[in-house]
């Protein structure tokens, strides 16, 4: 309501954000809730489970992280419906939540989302948050499927062909997708800020 | 709800605040790898002040010369042992937000019950510690009420212990405490928790390292990128100048956004005491007057 003469022209943000902070060590009796990470019953029509592991500097799994995901369903609607922390069973809300176990090793039983525009990309929203991470980082991971809709997207096609692949699943066997997280080092995962860099929070 | 607390996700979460990161690698068969874990334990709080005076006083000068306030905290920030190999070395990559971006899951009164928000009925008895209650309202970074969305919170017991199998800290557990509490924010982005003021508690940074007094906020806007978990600290708390998780944020302005502030008003006579924090998330990228992502939702014509 009030500084409407904000001077920084090109952020329309009036109050400055509240800080992130470091999620601890200790979330393990807070945030897990019963089937968090089960956006559908796993074995039902159409799932597919998403699956990988997160990795430190050195290579070693962090066995004390938490992802969140959030994406459409296979139609490519964002989906509006609660119920994310009282699974029914048969509501899809688009919203799932898994820490890592020891091996560092997180899973979604999911389904694969579809494009929310005709012809874009389909990915998942990703949010990750470890003991030791200062703030929580967003990601994405892209189906590998349509090469032509992966060519085309704004955020993929402003990357270097390495850091590009970070963001895109692997397809198994099974129907199921791969795709490990990397805070740092050979093959550091692309993190992204949404705010523009004049909202600091970039590494420094 | 406490008697809800799945024991078993709990007891699986290998969770430590020891900084030695190679320590759960014996179970993991992955091959032994060259860097040393720090041994935190030698190292003392003075070394440890010193270097976060050092970057204090390098931020203040770039200050000087013109550079931006940082608002965040900085995701490298070498005082906190434990970031040292968990922060990413390229910059964050610009990205505008996309349709599933601009939209954030829905939570409601299905999902979360009034009285998860109570953190001091959740078993047979009364918790044992200053019974506290915590209010404020969650805006977004335009001033607006975030309305209807989710805010978790948790937090240690009164002697500064977690309930969690790995917090080795001597200090009892409080049977009648959990220290976890969830709720859904009001129309005006209003929330409101009753608990317990937590106790500070020892981590194996540095030497003789304790955290000030803290509750962990988990917070949802209206859309995902929006989403942020931080941590609240109680006014005039003397271990601000010695913690690495505080200190990481840089700018004295941006870190005195996380102090609760004391409210008389809200402190209820012969009953607990009052503290006031609003909470501000970034600002809204969806154009709100037409929901034009919706049109063509669902068309999978590629």
């Amino acid at each position: 309501m009030n500084r409407q003469t904000n001077s920084r022209m090109s952020n329309p943000t009036k109050l400055t954000p509240t800080p992130g902070q470091t999620v601890g060590p200790f979330y393990g009796y807070a945030l897990p809730y019963e089937k968090d990470r089960e956006l559908l019953a796993p074995g039902s029509p159409g799932s597919i489970r998403l699956q990988g592991t997160v990795y430190d500097g050195a290579g070693h799994p962090i066995p004390d992280a938490i992802l969140e995901i959030w994406q459409p369903d296979s139609e490519g609607n964002v989906v509006h419906r609660t119920g994310s922390l009282v699974r029914d069973g048969y509501t899809f809300t688009g919203f799932g939540r898994s820490a890592v176990g020891k091996t560092g090793v997180y899973t979604f039983t999911t389904v694969n989302p579809g494009p929310t525009e005709p012809g874009a990309a389909a990915f998942i929203s990703v949010a990750v948050f470890a003991r030791g991470l200062m703030n929580r980082l967003f990601t994405r991971v892209y189906l590998p499927e349509n090469e032509e809709a992966l060519a085309a997207d704004p955020l993929l096609s402003s990357l270097d062909a390495e850091r590009r692949g970070t963001l895109i699943a692997r397809r198994d066997a099974d129907g199921g997708l791969t795709w490990d997280i990397r805070l740092q080092g050979e093959g550091e995962t692309v993190f992204l800020d949404f705010e523009g860099a004049a909202a600091g929070g970039a590494a420094q | 709800m406490p008697e809800d607390v799945n024991l078993e996700i709990f007891n699986a979460d290998p969770i430590t605040e020891d900084v030695s990161d190679a320590a759960p690698q014996a179970e993991t068969g992955a091959a032994p790898k060259k860097y040393a874990p720090l041994d935190a334990a030698a190292e003392s709080q003075a070394h440890l002040s010193a270097e976060m005076k050092s970057i204090g006083e390098a931020y203040a000068k770039a200050l000087k010369d013109g550079a931006p306030a940082e608002t965040q905290p900085r995701l490298d920030y070498a005082p906190y042992r434990s970031s040292v190999l968990r922060h990413p070395t390229k910059d964050l990559h610009h990205a505008d937000p996309e349709t599933i971006e601009l939209y954030s899951p829905a939570f409601g009164h299905m999902d979360v019950h009034a009285l998860e928000s109570d953190l001091t009925i959740q078993h047979n008895g009364e918790p044992v510690g200053e019974r506290i209650l915590v209010s404020g309202r969650v805006l977004d970074g335009d001033g607006r009420p975030v309305a209807g969305q989710l805010v978790e919170i948790w937090q240690a017991n009164s002697a500064g212990r977690y309930i969690h199998k790995r917090d080795q800290h001597p200090a009892p557990l409080d049977p009648n405490f959990t220290g976890v509490g969830r709720c859904i924010t009001g129309a005006d982005g209003s929330y409101s928790f009753t608990t317990i003021k937590p106790g500070a508690y020892p981590w194996k940074n540095h030497l003789n390292a304790w955290r000030p007094a803290h509750i962990h906020f988990s917070l949802f806007g209206q859309e995902f990128t929006q989403r942020i978990v931080t941590q609240m600290y109680f006014p005039g708390d003397q271990l601000f100048p010695l913690d690495p998780i505080y200190q990481s944020i840089v700018d004295q302005d941006a870190r005195d956004r996380l102090v609760a502030t004391y409210d008389h008003d809200l402190t209820k006579p012969e009953w607990a005491i009052g503290y006031r924090w609003d909470i501000v998330l970034t600002g809204s990228k969806r154009t709100w007057t037409e929901n034009e992502a919706f049109g063509t939702a669902g068309d999978e014509s590629e």
